[in-house]
């Protein structure tokens, strides 16, 4: 049960009167001056790193630039796919997991072996096994995502309070409706939680993949060019990029998550 | 008038790892159709065990369970769960994702028992029949412990049981909801009369609603006084001063406290 999108005016209008956001903005440009303020002292820890001010001035060059949007276009679309099918077929496996018995005998001792192994060791593995890097990176992805979902996912399940099945049955619920009745919004916020956790991941595990694998583009690839050219306030537009778009998609998952868990609106 | 509900000789033992834990043990009781029992005793006395098997939820170890002469329940026989024995359970169990009004109507629209405008007008008149008007839209989160306690009560009347079980639904409120409650939940009994069968360790709450106490052992489970509660009906609160109601609860109260210490007295023993 979706509610309709609010006026954007009037959203606008709620956000500037919270004090969370005024506090919030408040912080970042405290850590902006103080940053400021410390480079142009020159404090010797700062001997290497570009004034804001600079960084404002790189970063207006560079979002003129075809290159820079093509890379958040890449990652991106790398991000989408290794997240999509990892949430694609992490959801039903988790779901799998926590009604059958039998199939968490067999699939979960199987899952928490390879679990542990963060995804950037399965590089040179993926390297081999792929024919093209493109499909290494989103394989590496897709396993960042995949376990934090499956887990999240069948801990949702096993969470689900025996009362709710047991009422359900007393009211005469056939099979299917014990699974798309209770099972799958019981376990709606443990979906998304996973959901928005992996998220988190994935940009993590583009970035250091873009770093060691030899491609041509993306954020990633974008920070380790400007780090060999010397170009010091270019890493850090792109290190603030990457903060972007990883603070960007998961804004977008735990809206979506909300938006289809209206019972956990909090006023 | 349906509803007799008859426990004979029911017997239930867990074995989890070779260890025979007796929950019940020869336990009977002939509940008239109609009638509202209550059943008390300590904690652990098997009482839940009980309405679990007679809900479905369990099996029996021994003995039979039947409702108007068909069984239910016997040893290596089971009905499964269904609506003609609707439970009300400890710690509630509206679905948390669907709003009051779906949860009231959901059991009988998707079994097709009712037709959807059918099971909405119903629900509705119930809900302003308990105080209840002008909450359908709303998610249970969103309702006090009370409220909710009332939801599903309707929730289980709207699906026409022959027997209604109650599992200590009061249990989780305070003094003052728990007697509107009980005047609510009387008040939903005079209007049905199903047969009511509803477990609990308070015994003011027996007394006040029940038309008879069965007074439960400590594990192994066993009836071991039944009191019938003459007062009359339609009850209020002003019965809980009257010297009857002393009386009977004077009488439930020594057949339970030698049971309560004995259910204490083994917890210390199980601590130890």
């Amino acid at each position: 049960m979706a509610q309709p999108l609010r006026p954007l005016a009037r959203r606008l209008g709620q956000l500037a009167r919270s004090a969370a956001v005024w506090q919030g903005l408040a912080g970042i440009a405290l850590f902006l001056a103080l940053w400021q303020i410390g480079t142009w002292l020159r404090l010797p820890m700062l001997r290497h790193v570009p004034a804001p001010l600079d960084v404002l001035v790189q970063f207006a060059t560079v979002v003129q630039s075809r290159q820079y949007w093509l890379s958040w276009y890449v990652s991106g679309q790398r991000v989408f796919l290794g997240y999509a099918i990892g949430v694609l077929l992490g959801v039903p496996l988790g779901l799998a997991m926590g009604m059958s018995r039998i199939f968490h005998g067999v699939s979960f001792p199987l899952v928490e072996v390879l679990r542990p192994i963060p995804p950037l060791a399965w590089v040179p593995l993926s390297i081999l096994f792929w024919p093209t890097m493109e499909q290494t990176i989103v394989s590496i992805i897709f396993l960042g995502a995949f376990f934090t979902v499956v887990l999240n996912v069948l801990g949702g399940v096993e969470a689900i309070d025996v009362s709710y099945q047991r009422a359900a049955l007393s009211m005469g619920a056939r099979p299917w409706h014990l699974f798309w009745r209770i099972v799958l919004p019981a376990t709606a916020p443990s979906i998304f939680t996973g959901m928005a956790v992996g998220m988190g991941l994935t940009w993590e595990i583009v970035v250091a993949a873009e770093m060691i694998a030899s491609i041509q583009a993306g954020l990633g690839f974008m920070m380790w060019q400007a780090y060999v050219g010397g170009n010091i306030a270019l890493i850090i537009v792109s290190m603030a990029s990457i903060g972007l778009a990883g603070l960007l998609s998961s804004t977008l998952i735990w809206a979506l998550g909300r938006r289809l868990t209206p019972w956990l609106r909090r006023t | 008038m349906t509803g007799a509900l008859s426990i004979r000789n029911v017997g239930k033992v867990y074995d989890p790892d070779g260890a025979r834990v007796i929950a019940l043990d020869d336990v009977s009781l002939e509940i008239a159709a109609g009638e509202l029992c209550v059943v008390v005793g300590p904690s652990g006395c098997g009482k839940t065990t009980l309405l679990n098997c007679i809900a479905g939820f369990d099996t029996v170890s021994a003995g039979e369970i039947s409702i108007d002469g068909a069984l239910l329940a016997a040893p290596g026989r089971q009905l499964a769960p269904g609506a003609d024995r609707m439970v009300v359970f400890q710690a509630g169990a509206l679905f948390p994702w669907k709003t009051v009004l779906w949860n009231i109507t959901c059991g009988p629209v998707l079994s097709r028992r009712l037709t959807r405008p059918d099971a909405e007008a119903r629900a509705r008149a119930l809900l302003s029949r308990v105080g209840l008007a002008g909450i359908e839209a709303q998610y249970p989160a969103e309702l006090s412990v009370g409220m909710k306690r009332r939801v599903e009560i309707i929730r289980a009347l709207i699906n026409d049981p022959t027997v209604l079980l109650l599992d200590e639904p009061f249990r989780a409120l305070d003094a003052l909801t728990k007697s509107v409650m009980h005047e609510a939940l009387l008040e939903l009994y005079d209007l049905s009369r199903k047969t009511i069968f509803f477990i609990t360790h308070d015994l003011e709450e027996a007394i006040f609603l029940a038309d008879r106490v069965a007074v439960m052992t400590t594990r192994p489970g066993r009836v071991k006084k039944i009191i019938t509660v003459d007062l009359p009906r339609p009850r209020n609160y002003r019965l809980l001063a009257t010297p009857r109601y002393g009386e009977l609860k004077q009488e439930a109260l020594e057949a339970i406290h030698e049971e309560a210490l004995k259910a204490f007295v083994a917890g210390e023993r199980e601590l130890a």
